[in-house]
């Protein structure tokens, strides 16, 4: 079956493609597996310099998932140029730089190191991260912010530009528009629900950090909701993230609008969870009736 | 080689308070080295939870030592024999076997790795004294099962209730344990005292993990220059003095 689809800057050989912070630059993932299997990786953050990133505990479990707050830890984009880009540039796959960083500045920076780089494919904007004080978030829960954020990496990259959408929002279809209008190539939806647990020995928050980002089958359903709402409003493509653990849940979100997703925190629960969603979708698109990914893309959009 | 695969319980019984003694048949068995950890995927629960191997029987059995902490270890010691759980494993840096004679230095529940490298020094002829702390004598776990091994065996308890009164390092001065090279896992305040006291030897440390095998950051420690290390790849056992406790 045809799982290929094709979108600004990254020619999928099929739709699975592991979440930012989920996988790393795929060092341990491709001691089990090859990673050509993949239709493409999002990489690690990569901010101007290096971030060690939020003290410890950064992982706490929810019921069917899980809080993190890693906080962008990275080496820098330097580092990741000269160490991580050589050795997944061995991988038949598509790499996805996901930027991030405090200012605008920061991931014009970042851009701008990259943009000569022939191994990334596409850049994912992180203005979505719940876990830093400055930027990450900040810059996505306004539609003006996140307009100028798009319209001046836009005139910065020499790649597709897709931005990544946090769905803690009152409206993320505004967000998604305006970005759509500052020239975003695609969007990306949705990154982790801001949330907290406590920790009754202790009696105070579980995370160091305090509140964390939610991840894992507990946020499907919000991750559809938002790729639905927003598939509707925009022209552009979406890559669709949130809890997604197998097949099924991959054609729900096609059928939600998708035309691709982002597999995150099913990694941590198994590490070959990408490469069995890849052996399942065939059959599973078939069951529904469908000859292709594509064919399965906005099926259950109202027409 | 890391691998996901099922395991059968063969057996899962209390061995001290809140703590059980899990031995599962896998081939994950023959590829485990001391002071390695397994994911252990509890039915019912998201993340894995990690466990450290506390002894391998042979190349198809490996035994679990773990304390019920919350509703995940607490839903696991309440499996039967011959049901299944998934394993992710062997996982870590563990404990190097070296040539020499070794203080071992467990406190509570960081006691079970212990064992396994306890047969490997003394299966390579070295002398092994295991000094272990708990809090009270009904906290106490694998004393016996270390002397089986071959270690001769020292112990303290906060209460006064089993050997020594007082910590791991009372019972270090009190038996005039003067072994140079000690590997320890514990809790970290005993950890930080035996950093203090040995500049030679490694110690295992704890974390709250997500994907065990170095992806997701979750559970770094910094090292001597601020670098970050994960606890469960470049770990969990970290030279004394090249992370920061």
């Amino acid at each position: 079956m045809d799982l290929s689809v094709k979108l600004p800057g990254l020619n999928l050989k099929n739709p699975i493609i592991p979440a930012s912070g989920c996988f790393g630059y795929g060092r341990e993932f491709a001691e089990m597996y090859d990673l050509s299997l993949l239709g493409g990786i999002a990489i690690k953050s990569a901010t101007p310099k290096e971030r060690f990133g939020n003290p410890t505990p950064r992982i706490a479990e929810t019921p069917m998932g899980m809080l993190n707050a890693i906080g962008l830890q990275n080496h820098g984009v330097d580092w990741i140029i000269e160490n991580e880009l050589p050795f997944l540039s061995q991988y038949d796959t598509e790499i996805i730089a996901n930027i991030a960083g405090a200012s605008e500045e920061d991931y014009l920076e970042v851009i701008e190191k990259m943009n000569d780089n022939p191994v990334v494919k596409a850049y994912e904007l992180n203005i979505s991260c719940p876990n830093v004080k400055h930027g990450g978030m900040g810059l996505g829960t306004s539609p003006d912010l996140a307009a100028e954020m798009t319209r001046r990496a836009k005139a910065a990259a020499r790649k597709p530009v897709y931005v990544k959408l946090s769905p803690n929002v009152t409206d993320i279809v505004s967000i998604a528009k305006a970005c759509e209008e500052a020239g975003a190539d695609g969007l990306v939806m949705i990154n982790t629900l801001l949330g907290m647990r406590m920790d009754l020995r202790t009696g105070k928050p579980l995370l160091a950090n305090g509140t964390g980002g939610l991840s894992g089958p507990a946020i499907k359903p919000v991750g559809i909701r938002c790729v639905y709402q927003c598939a509707q409003a925009v022209h552009i493509p979406i890559i669709g993230v949130g809890g997604i653990s197998n097949a099924t849940d991959v054609v729900e979100y096609l059928y939600a609008g998708a035309s691709a997703v982002e597999v995150g925190a099913a990694n941590f629960v198994d590490p070959y969870v990408c490469p069995s969603i890849i052996a399942q979708l065939p059959a599973v698109l078939e069951k529904y009736g469908n000859s292709s990914v594509r064919e399965a893309i906005g099926k259950g959009l109202r027409k | 080689m890391m691998q996901v695969n099922n395991a059968i319980i063969r057996s899962n019984e209390n061995i001290g308070k809140d703590v059980y003694r899990m031995v599962l048949e896998t081939s994950i068995a023959s590829e485990v080295a001391c002071g390695q950890f397994v994911q252990v995927q509890v039915p019912g629960f998201y993340l894995r939870r990690p466990i450290s191997v506390s002894e391998v029987l042979d190349e198809n059995h490996l035994v679990l030592v773990y304390k019920t902490v919350g509703e995940g270890t607490a839903a696991l010691s309440e499996m039967k024999e011959n049901e299944v759980v998934n394993l992710f494993g062997p996982l870590g840096t563990g404990f190097p076997v070296e040539n020499r004679d070794v203080v071992l230095v467990g406190g509570g529940v960081g006691v079970p790795p212990l064992v396994e490298t306890a047969k490997q020094y003394i299966s390579n002829g070295n002398q092994v004294t295991a000094v272990l702390g708990f809090n009270t004598k009904a906290d106490a776990i694998l004393v016996e099962r270390l002397k089986e091994c071959g270690a001769k065996v020292v112990t303290a308890s906060m209460d006064g209730s089993l050997g020594t009164k007082g910590t791991v390092m009372d019972a270090i001065k009190e038996n005039g344990i003067e072994v140079p090279f000690v590997l320890a896992c514990g809790p970290l305040p005993m950890l930080k005292a035996v950093a203090s006291c040995y500049s030679c030897g490694y110690v295992s440390l704890e974390a709250r993990m997500a994907c065990g095998m170095g992806a997701c950051m979750g559970c770094v420690v910094q090292d001597e220059n601020g670098q970050a290390k994960r606890v469960c790849k470049d770990g969990p056992v970290f030279q004394i003095g090249k992370v920061v406790l």
